[in-house]
């Protein structure tokens, strides 16, 4: 079992809610994505996301978009964040999770990725424009270093989808939680809430809601249907404006309240 | 068959796309295969393209162009003569009549110099589809005519700014429109590019093109020809011209891709030639990029070449010898533009300039009773304004 594993199991144990934390890698520099992932780990976070730069990002919005094309430019590559994964890893535990497009894999070998991020202490890894038909690029290497392999779900996923998206999945299932690219946006979360309602009758890997959630009180809306919630894109946001303290206030907020309000549900 | 399961090309194509919108690829697909043998469907279609577009287009020996060179008979298939000037209305044409099938109400696209998006909103406003285009603000800059004419035929033009502000980041704002607006959206495509089954959909419109060419050149009494010379950036009129002779080995294919200001420079858009395959906009086929994936922008003169990845059946064709691949730059398109409207008295866009170009090589080594089809894909009145820049004084 991985780590990402054990403490989304735990947070279930416990009732607690998982936050998911979104961090563009390289932007604006490596020393300050090192730097902001301990800050949301120390504020609250259980899981962070690093996500690795494209310069074609279909699933992102403006602001990711925003950070991975500066971050390009300041040089990140994937040699880089796999520094800076190792580096996090040297004072924290905290599960880590790569999201990045396939041909940022691809291009640096696919065995050669998935070795040396597993080495380096990566969790799992999510793909969005992976979909089920596609992953068994992947698969066979994950198996062998026990990385986590995570499908998405998407409101327009039929039910017979959801089902093989199941059988696939491993980590956790990434709900999305409309259909559209990341980025904060007002969100009727009942619609995801009707697919994850199909996923429990398939799978018992914890679900989390991405895309859309900008506020504590959007966090917690979401979190009546999963088990965890994944902010990316407030994240990114507040990076932009106020550095790595502002990061650390925010999820320490989120965290506050799915704490007192996330229990109800 | 191509393309086999999951819309592979050999190992090229695929559909690596966010999973909201597979449902909707799968359902195209679905009914794309049903419409495929609707008669019904089918006889609409050749109507519009009969009676609307201007088809079938002329096969026109190009006698002075011929006498030029001197050797093999060179004809020209006529797709500059088409409603709005291309061979792009062919496919947005039966993208749209697909999509009124399939109940859908609003048309998104992405254009780059203003061709496809001219076309889609043309069948837009023949069907009485919303119809939104997105395209790089530089382009819309570089094409403002184009930009006028859309708007005229009622679309809705957005600038792109994101990336490099061309056609890959239009291309990708339209993805993600379509991502967010897939339940009433129909994403038209300009290229056979794009994740399946947009490729085949994309070739099975355009190959209308070389259908024709095999009846005209019966009626002319001739043989097969020998030489079949298309430009490359997407590759559509390419894959149209060359897909119905894809199984005669005599035919020789030739795609032509943009060399820009040389290969030995950065500045080119010759994907097949001088790029390694990787995915973008949710095809596995060959790319422009850096040693990490990172996409480079491609260059061209010519704005419909100016693409850094190409259709995965192209990428297929190369890997199997199907199609030879070749590259010529911007200065030789720019003579074969001047060429063929002194000899011919017709301006070609600048995209087919670079089919025509390739004739300064192939040529010499054809026979006098041999024969070369040229597509001439597009006119080139778009193109006139900045060639006129270009060449101030020259001429």
């Amino acid at each position: 079992m991985t780590q990402l594993m054990q403490v989304l199991n735990d947070c279930k144990t416990n009732g607690r809610k998982a936050l998911i934390v979104y961090i563009t890698a390289g932007y604006p520099d490596y020393q300050t994505t090192v730097a902001a992932v301990l800050a949301a780990a120390a504020a609250g976070a259980d899981v962070v996301e690093i996500g690795m730069p494209f310069s074609d990002p279909m699933a992102d919005g403006p602001v990711i978009q925003k950070a991975a094309t500066a971050a390009l430019k300041a040089g990140a590559t994937t040699e880089q964040t796999l520094k800076a994964i190792r580096e996090i890893r040297k004072t924290s535990t905290i599960p880590l999770v790569i999201m990045t497009y396939i041909n940022i894999v691809l291009q640096y070998g696919k065995a050669k990725f998935i070795n040396n991020f597993s080495a380096a202490g990566i969790d799992g890894l999510i793909i969005p424009d992976m979909p089920i038909e596609e992953c068994d690029i992947l698969q066979a290497e994950c198996n062998e270093t026990k990385l986590n392999l995570i499908q998405l779900a998407a409101p327009t996923s039929t039910a017979q989808r959801i089902g093989k998206i199941c059988a696939k999945a491993s980590g956790f299932i990434y709900c999305v939680s409309n259909t559209g690219v990341t980025g904060v946006r007002s969100v009727d979360y009942s619609s995801i809430g009707d697919v994850i309602k199909i996923i429990r009758q398939h799978s018992n890997l914890p679900t989390a809601i991405g895309f859309g959630i900008g506020s504590p009180e959007a966090a917690c809306q979401a979190a009546q249907y999963a088990d965890a919630v994944i902010v990316g894109s407030a994240v990114v946001q507040r990076l932009t404006d106020g550095g790595v303290p502002a990061v650390g206030n925010f999820v320490a907020e989120i965290r506050h309240v799915l704490d007192k309000e996330g229990k109800k549900y | 068959m191509m393309p086999i399961k999951n819309g592979r090309f050999g190992q090229y194509g695929g559909r690596f796309v966010p999973e909201t919108v597979m449902p909707a690829l799968i359902e195209l697909e679905q009914y794309y295969q049903q419409l495929k043998g609707d008669k019904e469907f089918q006889q609409e279609f050749d109507l519009y393209l009969k009676q609307y577009a201007g088809r079938p287009t002329n096969l026109y020996y190009a006698e002075q162009l011929t006498r030029h060179y001197g050797r093999a008979k060179i004809y020209l298939k006529r797709e500059d003569l088409l409603h709005t000037g291309a061979h792009k209305i062919n496919n947005a044409l039966g993208q749209a009549l697909l999509a009124k099938r399939m109940g859908k109400k609003r048309i998104v696209a992405e254009t780059g110099a203003g061709q496809h998006g001219v076309a889609t909103a043309t069948v837009c406003a023949l069907f009485g589809l919303a119809c939104t285009v997105y395209m790089g603000e530089e382009d819309m800059e570089r094409q403002a005519l184009n930009v006028f004419r859309m708007r005229l035929l009622g679309a809705k033009v957005v600038p792109v700014t994101s990336g490099s502000g061309t056609l890959k980041d239009a291309t990708s704002e339209a993805i993600r429109d379509w991502v967010t607006n897939v339940r009433d959206s129909h994403y038209i495509i300009g290229s056979v590019v794009g994740p399946h089954p947009y490729p085949m959909i994309v070739r099975d419109f355009q190959a209308v093109i070389g259908q024709e060419l095999k009846l005209q050149l019966k009626e002319k009494n001739n043989a097969d020809p020998d030489y079949l010379v298309a430009c490359v950036g997407g590759g559509s009129n390419a894959m149209g011209l060359f897909y119905p002779y894809h199984d005669n080995p005599r035919v020789k294919k030739i795609g032509v891709e943009a060399a820009g200001h040389g290969l030995t420079t950065n500045s080119h858009a010759a994907s097949l030639t001088h790029g390694r395959p990787g995915v973008l906009h949710g095809a596995y086929s060959f790319l422009l990029q850096d040693d990490d994936g990172q996409v480079i922008p491609a260059y061209s003169i010519s704005a419909g070449l100016d693409y850094p990845g190409v259709g995965p059946e192209h990428s297929y064709f190369k890997q199997a010898g199907i199609v030879e691949y070749t590259a010529v730059t911007d200065d030789e398109a720019l003579a074969a533009f001047q060429r063929l409207s002194r000899q011919e008295g017709i301006i070609p866009a600048l995209e087919s300039s670079h089919a025509l170009a390739y004739l300064e090589t192939l040529m010499p080594q054809t026979k006098e009773d041999q024969i070369v089809v040229v597509c001439l894909s597009g006119r080139g009145d778009k193109d006139v304004q900045m060639v006129a820049q270009l060449l101030e004084g020259k001429i």
